[in-house]
């Protein structure tokens, strides 16, 4: 099955019934593949919006009301996005935004990239917030993290991002849909008439600068529980590894051929593959590097996850980096040459 | 003794309304809450305020509120009603979050025929910021923005937005409306209590325009502004039902949804 369509296919499985998207290459199949089938679901409301801004605030709508709702997008229309973005982590309301990366900035193409990195992980609004980032590497995971993106999206209240590439959403695969988990959210924030009882109130203006700053840290505990409990990574091959290769989404998968093909050349590399990009797994990254190694991180982009890489490494370790931008995925023959020669001239 | 005068239940209890002496948003207010009231909603009522003066209408009114980002009500209200059809949701809109930054979410809200209703208050300035033009401002008014008055070659020209979306077959009714006098007020009520009603029987979307008075803006005495809406301000936004189309029933071919 194509990557795009698993989304959906996974989306729905996890009790999605909002859909609301623009269309955008490379991720087109995911809002076709909701209009034939999302509709058909009882309940399964999809709308190609008017604008991307339009369709991230009708999530907001029908999270409000308590639907599992979600949109899909690429750069330039995650961009327009983050107004609603912020809007709904201040307002705490769950949903799950789809970003299948392509090069930028601006139009930039619609290749593959991993640009977006620092939009996804730092917030990417206004404002003093975080989404949660599930970075998938293969179609296997595109159903998975699309399915956890919702339970986590309702056990936090809180926006999240699928991060995933041109490359990925395009590439089919074989998957299995695992068993949807039952939805389990406190749902005293839903919106559906006040019946005889109090008034509901979904809000992000809070005038008082005290009153403000108390949503700010309120906000702040819940990122720091999220970021000791959801970390989540792939640590391939690095027991004997003499590097350790850092690389997500389809660059961990392009580092995974360059690494069988370094030990052609007598070099033990392993990987590590963070897959939440927000909370990033600093700790098991840090562990890694109590035995010294040498790290080398990969990126399609200039080097983004890197500034996270030397946050988590802070001199424990040496940190070389590769990337290559705008839309280019290099071979596993061309980073295992890059490999070596930073590997030989280091000795 | 008999009560003949009482706070609407669809209204908060204790509390003073924030909005300037003479402004038409707490006047807009009680109406709805009354007519709420009279339909016996209020307990499957949600209501989406805008950034703008009426920001804090969720302070005022006693039902379920989600408050939008700038322009995007129309937006939110589609993902509410979709989700709940049953409920009666109203967005609720000044001309700037309506006509400027919102007018794509409320043009192609109504050209879908979403079953919802808008009540646009119209006064022709930037109430909150502090009175810049709006979409709406008159030719020759003047705003923080427009300080000799809006010139057209410069500025563009008033947009009559309720005849553009009566223009769309999705909508079914829409009526301009201004409560600058008592008897305006009751028309004001029997055209909301009629988008509602509408809405309850699933016609599809309606739209309320009010030409509301700004008297801190317009730099008038309340009075003054009443009396400008009449004498000026209807003439470039005429007074009276734009569409009706009654036998717009639920269940018909581009009548409103439920999903």
């Amino acid at each position: 099955m194509q990557g795009n369509r698993i989304i959906g296919e996974a989306a729905i499985r996890a009790g999605c019934r909002f859909y609301a998207g623009y269309p955008i290459t490379p991720q087109n199949e995911i809002p076709e593949y909701m209009a034939e089938n999302l509709r058909k679901v009882e309940g399964g409301v999809f709308i190609q919006s008017e604008s991307e801004i339009a369709a991230i605030n009708m999530v907001a709508g029908a999270a409000s009301a308590g639907a599992r709702a979600m949109t899909s997008s690429s750069g330039p229309g995650i961009s327009l996005k983050q107004e609603g973005i912020s809007s709904m982590a201040a307002q705490e309301l769950p949903g799950v935004i789809v970003n299948m990366m392509r090069g930028g900035p601006g139009l930039g193409n619609i290749r593959p990239s991993q640009g977006d990195y620092f939009q996804a992980t730092r917030g990417g609004g206004h404002g003093d917030y975080r989404t949660i980032v599930l970075a998938p590497g293969t179609c296997q995971e595109l159903a998975d993290l699309t399915m956890d993106a919702f339970d986590l999206a309702d056990r936090y209240r809180i926006p999240v991002v699928l991060l995933a590439d041109g490359m990925i959403g395009q590439m089919m695969e074989p998957v299995v849909f695992k068993e949807p988990k039952p939805r389990q959210y406190s749902a005293d924030y839903v919106l559906k008439g006040a019946g005889t009882g109090k008034a509901k109130t979904i809000k992000g203006l809070i005038l008082d600068p005290l009153d403000m700053e108390e949503h700010n840290w309120k906000l702040d505990r819940k990122y720091r529980v999220i970021a000791a409990k959801e970390t989540r990574c792939e640590i391939f091959n690095t027991d004997e590894a003499d590097i350790v290769v850092v690389a997500y989404g389809t660059a961990a998968r392009v580092a995974k051929g360059a690494i069988k093909r370094l030990g052609d050349h007598g070099i033990k590399a392993g990987l590590f593959r963070p897959i939440s990009l927000w909370p990033f797994p600093t700790e098991e990254l840090r562990r890694l590097a109590g035995t010294r190694k040498e790290f080398f991180v990969f990126e399609m982009s200039t080097g983004q996850m890197l500034e996270d890489v030397r946050l988590a490494l802070q001199g424990y370790a040496d940190i070389a980096f590769h990337g290559r931008p705008g839309g280019v995925v290099p071979t596993p023959v061309e980073l295992a040459n890059v490999i070596v020669r930073q590997y030989r001239r280091d000795r | 003794m008999k009560k003949v005068f009482s706070r609407p239940e669809s209204l908060r209890k204790k509390f003073v309304f924030h909005y300037c002496p003479g402004c038409g948003h707490s006047i807009a207010h009680r109406v709805i809450a009354e007519i709420i009231d009279e339909l016996g909603v209020r307990g499957t009522t949600i209501g989406v305020p805008p950034a703008g003066c009426a920001v804090l209408a969720y302070n005022y009114f006693d039902v379920d509120m989600i408050e939008a980002m700038h322009g995007r009500g129309p937006a939110v209200a589609t993902g509410i009603k979709r989700v709940r059809p049953e409920c009666l949701v109203f967005s609720y809109q000044g001309d700037g979050d309506l006509a400027a930054i919102g007018i794509a979410e409320t043009f192609h809200a109504a050209n879908r025929g979403e079953n919802f209703t808008i009540i646009f208050m119209n006064n022709a300035v930037y109430g909150m910021t502090g009175g810049q033009m709006a979409p709406t401002t008159l030719l020759d008014q003047k705003s923080t923005t427009s300080p000799p008055g809006r010139n057209a070659v410069l500025d563009g020209y008033p947009v009559r937005i309720s005849e553009i979306l009566a223009m769309l077959p999705g909508t079914a009714y829409i009526e301009r409306c201004t409560v600058n006098s008592p008897a305006n007020i009751v028309k004001t009520k029997r055209a909301i209590k009629k988008a509602f009603q509408y809405q309850l029987d699933g016609r599809g979307f309606s739209l309320i325009e009010i030409l509301s008075p700004c008297p801190t803006n317009w730099k008038m005495s309340p009075i003054d502004a009443c009396r400008w809406i009449d004498d000026v301000m209807s003439k470039q936004f005429p007074i009276g039902v734009i569409k009706d189309e009654p036998a717009k029933a639920a269940g018909k071919e581009g009548a409103g949804h439920d999903r």
